[in-house]
């Protein structure tokens, strides 16, 4: 981390970047959160720790209208969003310096809290074990019980656009990834409708998924449209468990890198990427392994076709 | 005093019909005095990649128990291409729709060409038929939306 601080300083100091994008340490020990930094003052409450789970791609977005060049820190699944987002014209490459930081799996407060954990004053790391200190005295986990779910299925560890690299990463894919859509496909029809009505009833239509999504990133929102009964959460009932789920999924569908984002901050802990991952599922299935955000080229599943695509009632046939 | 609130089943059935070939196909269904369901009610695009996949949620919210979307076949699309568009983005969704645990006869695509008004009367026949076998829509429509 202090690598990171050091490199930060000497590039804002020699004015080669304007300000830089990064991650502050939050109110509580579990919650650092994204933040520009103008200045080595600023910079001293820089953090980097296995929390910083946060995917800084998407202020990128807003950080290429202004002046200046602004260095970014990405970790390797974000530089799939950032290539993404390249790719569809939302940001600009020329205004980011891209640090590619290491990464060995970032934690879920979730999990730490689900193991019985509780009243947690600070928390660190070694090797291979977080060592926490909680109101009721110490207690230990492993790290990779504690991982978010995203980082069991990690795409790699490769950074797929960067400036300079600092910081190593560690293999924590040890998953398959298509594990839960695979056990729910399975299901008869009655039981998926269960499933999912037992899920998405938590929903409380906070939008966080929405938000965070760097593949979301409309200017104008169809879910803020006041035309359509679903902008306040006042006027959906049923709404949300069926209809906003699939269709927030769907306005991503072939452009989601699976970053993993939308799950980590539901605060009703819905598993938000088993709708994405269902779509990457059949698109790799019936139209070719794809891999949003892998380069900033190649054309995506659905603003492409072939003439020897399956016909919608393979649906069926797949059974 | 007895209620009888008992009727018949009446489905709604929501068609999309691109307007260059399976729109042109109901014409000549109708006009070779070819006959299908009442309970199909067709909305005229004008590709039918116009089907955006919310208009098909949307129909689903509203109430209506199958969506059926008529197109020209691949390769004569009117703009060329569109269908090729529709083919994939329906796939997807159709999947999706299957995999939250819809009834997968609810929806379907068909290819109708403006020749086939044959083919349009007996696609329709049989669709409304299967919504007749799965019953009403009650997992995807909206209370509110009931009249």
């Amino acid at each position: 981390m202090q690598e990171l601080v050091k490199r930060a300083s000497e590039l804002l100091a020699d004015g080669s970047v304007a300000r830089v994008l990064g991650w502050k340490a939050g109110d509580l020990p579990y919650n650092p959160e994204p933040a520009y930094f103008e200045n080595e003052e600023q910079l001293r409450s820089f953090v980097y720790n296995g929390f910083c789970g946060a995917n800084l791609s998407k202020y990128m977005i807003e950080a290429s209208k202004l002046e200046g060049k602004t260095l970014v820190f990405l970790k390797p699944c974000d530089t799939y969003s950032f290539n993404q987002l390249m790719k569809e014209y939302r940001v600009d490459r020329e205004k980011a310096w891209i640090i590619g930081v290491g990464c060995r799996g970032k934690l879920d407060i979730e999990a730490v809290k689900r193991s019985g954990i509780k009243g947690i004053e600070s928390i660190s790391e070694e090797d291979g074990e977080l060592k926490i200190k909680t109101l009721y005295g110490d207690h230990s986990i492993s790290y990779a019980e504690a991982m978010l779910e995203r980082c069991h299925s990690c795409k790699g560890k490769e950074h797929r656009v960067y400036d300079e690299l600092i910081g190593e990463s560690e293999e924590t894919n040890d998953s398959e990834r298509f594990a839960g859509v695979t056990e729910i496909e399975a299901m008869s029809p009655e039981e998926k409708f269960a499933y999912f009505q037992k899920e998405l009833s938590k929903c409380i239509r906070c939008n966080a998924c929405r938000n965070v999504c760097p593949a979301c990133s409309c200017r104008k929102c169809v879910f803020d449209s006041n035309k359509f009964d679903s902008a306040q959460k006042a006027n959906t009932d049923s709404f949300e468990e069926k209809m906003f789920h699939i269709i927030r999924a769907f306005h991503v569908a072939g452009r989601c890198t699976d970053c993993g984002e939308c799950s980590r901050v539901c605060p009703e802990g819905i598993p938000l990427h088993l709708f994405n991952r269902k779509f990457m599922k059949d698109i790799d299935e019936l139209y070719g392994e794809f891999r949003a955000g892998e380069d900033a080229e190649t054309k995506g599943p659905l603003t492409d076709f072939t003439f020897e695509d399956a016909e919608p009632g393979v649906v069926a046939e797949r059974g | 005093m007895s209620i009888t609130a008992k009727t018949e089943f009446k489905p709604k059935i929501v068609a999309f019909c691109c307007n260059w070939c399976s729109y042109a196909g109901a014409d000549l269904a109708g006009s070779s005095r070819l006959s299908y369901p009442a309970d199909v009610k067709i909305i005229r695009v004008p590709c039918s990649c116009r089907v955006n996949p919310m208009f098909v949620l949307r129909a689903f919210e509203k109430g209506a128990d199958g969506v059926i979307l008529c197109g020209c076949h691949p390769g004569d699309c009117h703009y060329s291409t569109g269908n090729y568009y529709t083919r994939r983005r329906m796939t997807l969704l159709f999947s999706m729709l299957d995999y939250i645990g819809v009834e997968q006869g609810r929806t379907r695509v068909e290819w109708v060409s403006a020749a086939e008004g044959v083919k349009f009367s007996t696609t329709m026949n049989e669709f409304v038929e299967k919504i007749h076998s799965l019953g009403e829509n009650v997992r995807l429509g909206d209370l509110r939306c009931r009249n």
